[in-house]
């Protein structure tokens, strides 16, 4: 029943797409990732709405946008429960449940702040060393950022 | 295709056995001009002497020659060229580049925009594989062989890299660890998973004497004051990891002290005369260990 009415909250759309369980926390991070402040598109989005699964959720609505199978890898490090749907009349026409992928690139900043990843214009480059609990290991300097400390890259 | 030497999980097992047997022969014979008219940068965007001189005189010895600089003071650096510009610049300039820099990831970064080999001379505290490759060879002249060595590591565990770097590499050889550092510099835990998940044995210790008679090896290392966060801390533990040479009395024959230099008080200076100290040949040993890396890495041995 509180399915129904948090996913009430955030107004339906009649074409786009739905990002639903990004853990509240981290909704702002998915925003700048899918660099919703540069789109024109109508957005609305709701946090710290209740989820069975998650505890407290946040979801995006994006009107007339389909977000690429090669962004998934960028939302994942900070939502990686999230549901992605795509809409169109009103009716859901696609479902895809993210998973957690064996190398992560771009997106999130390594967590030490000497790497070179840091200091010089280079995007980021991780092997996923624990899928679960989300840990990270740097590709350059072979340290490991885990999932609390993640930032959003750019 | 051009194979560099940045972490030392870049080399196999085999690989590094290759390595201890190139070493050995360059130690038999030292001059070997086999890279005569090769040009190898040595680009140290970090200071450093031991490192600097050893890789040089490697590549003296080798016949080959030495573009570089040991400071970035004058250098395009200072003008705020990027490091991606430099190293794609002196990359056309040369056969091989060895660097050193503060960044960590570095070398990875170099070995990618590379046209020629990279090799890493240390890049902050991450990697410095040159090291751990004179290491190994320091352990298996002195011991015979890298298999089952039961090895002692003292002193600052937690940001050590060569400690680090030498657990990796001797895990290939089912070797048993024995760590001894203060509470605040203990091995963090992510190598004692590694260990446990290649069913390898370690114990842990504060205490220096008590395994000490049982190892082969003794892997010293400075515990420095900037580590600590509590210097109440410092202050209790500071004189707990030297060695001195009285400690050594009932320690197996074939025991052998290594230390990555430079060395401060972690050694007493009276060890330095006993048979067992094996350091300052350890040093020779690296330059050996350096002629082989860069002859191996530029498929001329």
């Amino acid at each position: 029943m509180q399915e129904k009415i948090s996913f009430l909250e955030v107004s339906a759309i009649e074409k786009g797409t739905v990002i639903d369980h990004i853990p509240s926390h981290n909704l702002f991070s998915v925003m700048k990732i899918l660099g919703v402040r540069y789109m024109e598109n109508r957005i609305t989005f709701g946090s710290n709405l209740i989820s069975k699964k998650i505890g407290l959720k946040a979801m995006i609505k994006i009107s007339d946008i389909e977000i690429p199978k090669s962004e998934y890898s960028k939302i994942i490090p900070f939502a990686p429960l999230a549901h992605i749907s795509y809409i169109c009349g009103n009716k859901v026409t696609m479902k895809d449940i993210l998973e957690v992928p064996d190398h992560i690139e771009g997106s999130v900043k390594c967590g030490n702040p000497v790497c070179v990843t840091n200091i010089e214009n280079l995007n980021t480059s991780f092997v996923v060393i624990d899928k679960v609990n989300l840990s990270l290991k740097c590709s350059y300097c072979e340290k490991i950022t885990q999932y609390d400390k993640f930032k959003p890259k750019y | 295709m051009k194979k560099s030497l940045v972490s030392i999980n870049d080399f196999t097992k085999e690989e590094i056995l290759r390595i201890m047997e190139i070493t050995a022969d360059f130690e038999k014979n030292p001059n070997q001009p086999i890279l005569e008219g090769k040009i190898i940068a040595s680009l140290f965007f970090e200071p450093s002497t031991r490192t600097r001189l050893s890789f040089e005189s490697a590549i003296n010895r080798l016949g080959a020659r030495v573009i570089g600089f040991s400071d970035t003071s004058n250098t395009s650096a200072t003008k705020g060229e990027s490091f991606n510009d430099t190293i794609c610049t002196i990359s056309n300039y040369c056969d091989m580049i060895i660097m050193r820099h503060f960044m960590e990831g570095a070398a990875r970064y170099a070995s990618q925009i590379s046209s020629v080999p990279v090799v890493n001379a240390g890049d902050g505290a991450n990697q410095h594989p040159s090291q751990t490759l004179l290491d190994l060879y320091s352990i298996i002249k002195t011991q015979g062989s890298l298999n089952n060595i039961n090895i002692m590591m003292v002193g600052d565990l937690k940001y050590g890299r060569a400690v680090h770097s030498l657990i990796q590499a001797l895990s290939h050889f089912g070797a048993k660890f024995t760590f001894v550092a203060p509470k605040e510099l203990e091995l963090p835990n992510e190598y004692k998973i590694s260990l446990n998940e290649q069913g390898l044995n370690y114990v842990e210790t504060y205490d220096i004497m008590e395994y000490i008679n049982d190892v082969d090896i003794i892997y010293m290392t400075r515990v420095q004051k900037e580590r600590f966060s509590d210097l109440m801390e410092y202050e209790k533990v500071k004189d707990e990891y030297i060695l001195t040479n009285n400690m050594l009395s009932n320690t197996k024959d074939n025991l052998k002290i290594l230390h990555p230099l430079p060395r401060v008080n972690e050694i007493s200076i009276d060890v330095d005369s006993n048979p067992k100290a094996y350091y300052f040949q350890q040093t020779k040993n690296g330059m050996f260990t350096r002629m082989a890396i860069i002859s191996y890495l530029l498929g001329v041995k």
